[in-house]
């Protein structure tokens, strides 16, 4: 191979007694043997003004678009400082090549004066957050706002809900989902059940693991966990599906046939989003308290007869009932959310990336929002 | 100038049950610009691909620059891909860099040049490849088809590759672009000297550009050589080739 014999570009900067500069060059001008030459050329020639030039190439090897780049832009830098400059010794297939990219070669204009100080950036950045944030939150209300006039459209025209794709979702979103939801939420009773049984020992309060465990789980945790999980495996899913069909633009296409992609896409998915999840959530509260009971009768020696016994009086039916409740406001907060971002997608892969994981940082954080919301309510309402 | 590039002999390629390749052979010469033809599925894309190094066939041998590519180490195939040039059919741009940043991503990786002169190189070859220069600073997701194409081919040819390979690089182009297109790939094959392999459909560009083509089908060569020899050729491929409607008035309307 050729390359591995090349020499390296060498250029000599002399200046004789008339005060002419002499430019010898000689070596293989090419990309990976440029750096010397490159070095002197930038040292010298901006700093030469006025003065007569005598270039001899004769001496060079073999040239590259790179090399020739090099030898162009100083030629140009030497003769706008009012160098005259004579090249002598061009060989024909160099100056064949010269001619085709003294074609192409871009002039050098001005460096273009910068817009901003660094100093102002923060503030420009703040500015330019502060509108795309504005920008996001219109747009996400547009978004609802379609999704509200579709919903009524769909309840009115029954036959037009997509009842195919809802039970496909259900399955995909919810079905699916249940291994992970029954891990997370035995994991959970676990851990409630050893941190709650080292306190009430203390106490001999054994028994009362169950009011402990029964209500936090039904009320709080597997809701809470569930949407958590949910808004990870399906919220992110969603938005890439709805991103790859973007940059791939089949929701284009699905347009232009007169299938409105909310009517195909959004609300099949918030639908059964909303009916897997309260599904789910029962799943987890039953998973939980199970798990809570069994480290009971391992820790605290409260007998599985017993645990039920205490569980139906401690456990009153409403907080079961709202935990389940939250489970379509959450299901709806994660599906609306996940897929608008899934709309949002432009046409870069990057922005899928980007896109999912703001859809799901975003989810978690509005059940999560959306979970305190109900707490404080339902609190002060006295339920 | 009859140094033979690449050269191939008896390749077999199999996709699971599926014989795509079965014995191909042949050979690229140093400065030619080399057709790949073949009907949908014939074979064409995946050769290419073996010639890059992305897909290995099962059998055979396939030689680039002298290199075995069946039993090439690392530093030879790395310096193999410093000596080529890849335009993909999508143009396969890096979606989150610039069409300026696109070109000049090798030059910054692989060598020390000042950035000032890297930027010099990279404005000219696409100012070559004839995109404006304010599509410099566009992302691709910001270009037309045809100039997605430019900036890739400017890519390509970022580093002076001694071997080009093009896959259909004037589909989904206007004629007045093709035409262009091709005129660009004869211009920097007489003055750089390079070799360029290209997968086409396109009979304007055979007739104008291709000096030497290969015809795939029947997971086989069925015809090497240029347009003379291989219209010569009685074999019903390449009779179907040439004989359709395009091909007739292409014949008529000669070179």
């Amino acid at each position: 191979m050729q390359s591995t014999h090349s020499q390296m570009a060498r250029l000599q900067w002399l200046k004789n007694t008339e005060g002419e500069i002499i430019l010898k060059s000689s070596g293989d001008w090419t990309i990976n043997t440029l750096q010397d030459a490159s070095g002197i050329l930038e040292q010298y020639s901006g700093a030469s003004h006025n003065l007569s030039v005598q270039w001899d190439v004769s001496d060079v090897g073999r040239i590259d678009s790179a090399g020739m780049m090099l030898f162009i832009h100083h030629y140009d830098v030497l003769t706008s400082n009012h160098c005259t400059i004579k090249i002598t010794g061009a060989k024909r297939d160099h100056e064949r090549m010269y001619r085709l990219l003294r074609k192409y070669a871009v002039q050098h204009s001005m460096e273009k004066p910068a817009l901003f100080s660094p100093l102002l950036t923060p503030l420009y950045d703040i500015g330019e957050n502060s509108v795309s944030f504005i920008k996001d939150i219109t747009a996400f209300l547009a978004f609802i706002g379609e999704n509200f006039v579709n919903l009524l459209y769909s309840l009115r025209h029954p036959r037009s809900i997509r009842f195919g794709a809802i039970v496909k979702n259900i399955e995909e979103a919810g079905v699916r989902a249940i291994p992970i939801v029954a891990l997370t939420s035995f994991l959970i009773g676990v851990v409630i059940a050893y941190q709650g049984a080292v306190q009430l020992e203390k106490f001999g309060a054994n028994i009362f693991i169950v009011d402990m465990i029964g209500l936090s789980i039904t009320r709080e945790l597997a809701p809470l966990i569930t949407a958590i999980v949910v808004a990870g495996r399906t919220g992110s899913s969603y938005t890439a599906q709805l991103g790859v069909m973007k940059l791939t633009e089949e929701i284009d296409a699905m347009r232009t046939m007169g299938f409105d992609p909310h009517c195909f896409l959004v609300l099949p998915r918030i639908i059964s989003l909303m009916i897997a999840l309260p599904l789910m959530i029962f799943f987890a509260d039953i998973i939980g308290i199970a798990a809570g009971m069994l480290i009971s009768h391992l820790h605290l020696h409260v007998s599985y007869a017993e645990f039920m016994l205490r569980l139906q009086s401690a456990l009153e039916l409403k907080h079961v009932w709202i935990g389940i409740a939250k489970g379509p406001f959450f299901a709806w907060l994660i599906a609306a959310v996940s897929c608008f971002h899934g709309f949002q997608v432009s046409k870069s892969t990057e922005s899928i990336g980007r896109y999912t994981t703001i859809s799901v940082v975003n989810a978690i954080f509005l059940v999560i929002a959306c979970d305190a919301l109900f707490s404080v309510l339902l609190t002060e309402l006295g339920i | 100038m009859t140094n033979t590039i690449i050269n191939v002999s008896d390749v077999v390629t199999r996709f699971g049950n599926k014989l795509v390749h079965d014995g191909v052979s042949l050979s690229v010469r140093q400065g030619e610009i080399y057709g790949l033809l073949g009907g949908s599925g014939s074979g064409k894309s995946t050769l290419l691909k073996e010639f890059i190094m992305l897909l290995r066939p099962q059998a055979g041998e396939i030689s680039v620059f002298g290199q075995n590519l069946l039993v090439i180490n690392r530093s030879d195939a790395a310096m193999l891909r410093h000596q080529w040039g890849v335009l993909f059919q999508a143009g396969a741009l890096y979606s989150s860099l610039t069409v300026e940043e696109n070109v000049g991503i090798k030059l910054r990786e692989y060598t020390d040049l000042p950035v000032k002169l890297i930027q010099d190189i990279v404005r000219m070859k696409i100012n070559m490849v004839g995109l404006p220069q304010t599509a410099a600073d566009l992302y691709p997701a910001e270009l037309s088809g045809g100039m997605i194409k430019r900036a890739a081919l400017a890519r390509a040819l970022a580093m002076d590759p001694e071997l080009l390979f093009l896959d259909e690089p004037t589909s989904g182009l206007d004629p007045v672009g093709a035409e262009a297109f091709d005129n660009l790939i004869l211009e920097l094959r007489d003055i750089l000297g390079l070799t360029v392999v290209m997968v086409t459909h396109d009979l304007d560009s055979i007739w104008t550009i291709v000096d030497r083509f290969a015809v795939l089908g029947e997971k086989k060569v069925i015809a090497e050589g240029t347009l003379d020899q291989v219209r010569e050729n009685p074999h019903p491929i390449v009779e179907q080739f040439f004989g359709g409607v395009r091909g007739r008035i292409r014949i008529r309307n000669g070179k």
